[in-house]
């Protein structure tokens, strides 16, 4: 029994570990929202600011909620927060040298599957001779069938 | 033979990724500061809450900012390095007490000894944003331009010191010296 009031109240206090609530002024809500879920909280690295419950991210909520009352555009926030975090910050990494392998690379192995598939498609057509068939193989065909159902033959048997 | 390879190949490939992966520590995000200038600030120091102090305040030919706190653990475990450096003149070092409470930080300074030539005290961690700090403690190296050389995220020890930081001040005083010898010879 105190077992299980324990996980209670431990689950309880997990429940209440979440990120303070701050309140925005409704036009700017929205942004406020979106470029939260943008952003990677550094001291909780798998949570985005606006899920983290950490101090940083809080600083970070309240600088976000100031800049976009001072009307900063999202990307003069988004480049505060590289400029001072990096872009290990942005859940979207901009496009450059450094960040090119993590771009490309997905497309690298999508080109990398296909190619083998299609090698690997290609090899088994060859393997099975494909194509329409001619005539002697039609009539090979049809005296297959005609034995088959003609009941000389018994099924599964080969010709 | 060689479609035998390919495999192979991707296998090694594969491994030497995860096999760098697996020395690398997550939580240490390279700062974009490194190469920058010391970011502007304005604020009073810890000691004395008239007096302010800027970035233009923080002077020598190279100098370390260290982050810190009362509410760091990890902070009170660098603080004898930090110390002894200071005592052996090594390095003048600038405190940023970073998210601290006034009277918390200079009772920890009266027990632990001071290392610090001043304070920023930087108790709503705006400053510490702009430093982009993220984990006290941090400490940055500056040269005698003002610009960041290094950061140091975590603790710092005599060990680190000698790795990360001598090589480090070696070359600003390279550096220094060159820009003196050039200056003096220019004709006039």
């Amino acid at each position: 029994m105190n077992r299980c009031l324990k996980t209670i109240l431990l689950l309880w206090w997990c429940c209440s570990a979440q990120a303070q609530v701050i309140s925005v002024a409704p036009q700017y809500q929205q942004r406020y929202e979106n470029i939260l879920e943008e952003l990677r909280c550094l001291v909780c690295q798998n949570q985005t600011v606006a899920e983290s419950s950490s101090d940083l991210a809080n600083d970070l909520r309240l600088e976000v909620k100031a800049m976009l009352e001072a009307g900063s555009s999202d990307q003069q926030i988004m480049d505060f927060m590289s400029d001072r975090y990096g872009d290990f910050v942005l859940y979207r990494p901009p496009l450059k040298a450094r960040t090119l392998l993590l771009w490309l690379s997905p497309f690298g192995l999508l080109a990398g599957g296909l190619l083998m598939a299609f090698l690997i498609v290609r090899k088994r057509a060859r393997a099975t001779p494909g194509g329409p068939l001619d005539r002697r193989d039609k009539e090979r065909l049809q005296h297959l069938l005609n034995d088959r159902h003609g009941g000389k033959h018994q099924p599964g048997e080969s010709s | 033979m060689i479609r035998a390879l390919i495999p192979a190949v991707i296998f090694f490939i594969l491994a030497g990724f995860l096999y760098v992966g697996l020395y690398k520590d997550p939580s240490l995000v390279p700062s974009p500061l490194i190469g920058k200038p010391v970011p502007a600030f304005a604020a009073s120091t810890l000691h004395d809450a008239d007096r302010i102090i800027t970035e233009k305040s923080l002077r020598g030919d190279y100098y370390l900012v260290n982050v810190w706190a009362t509410w760091c653990a990890a902070c009170k475990q660098e603080h004898a390095a930090l110390v002894y450096l200071a005592e052996q003149r090594q390095v003048p070092i600038y405190g940023l007490n970073y998210k601290d409470t006034r009277a918390g930080a200079l009772a920890w300074l009266r027990q632990y000894g001071n290392p610090y030539v001043s304070n920023i005290f930087d108790d709503s961690g705006r400053i510490g944003m702009d430093f982009g700090v993220y984990g006290a403690p941090e400490t940055f190296l500056v040269d005698h331009q003002g610009i960041i050389r290094h950061k140091l995220i975590g603790v710092m020890t005599p060990q680190v010191w000698t790795a990360q930081f001598e090589p480090k001040i070696k070359r600003i005083t390279q550096n220094i010296i060159a820009r003196n010898i050039a200056t003096q010879s220019i004709p006039k």
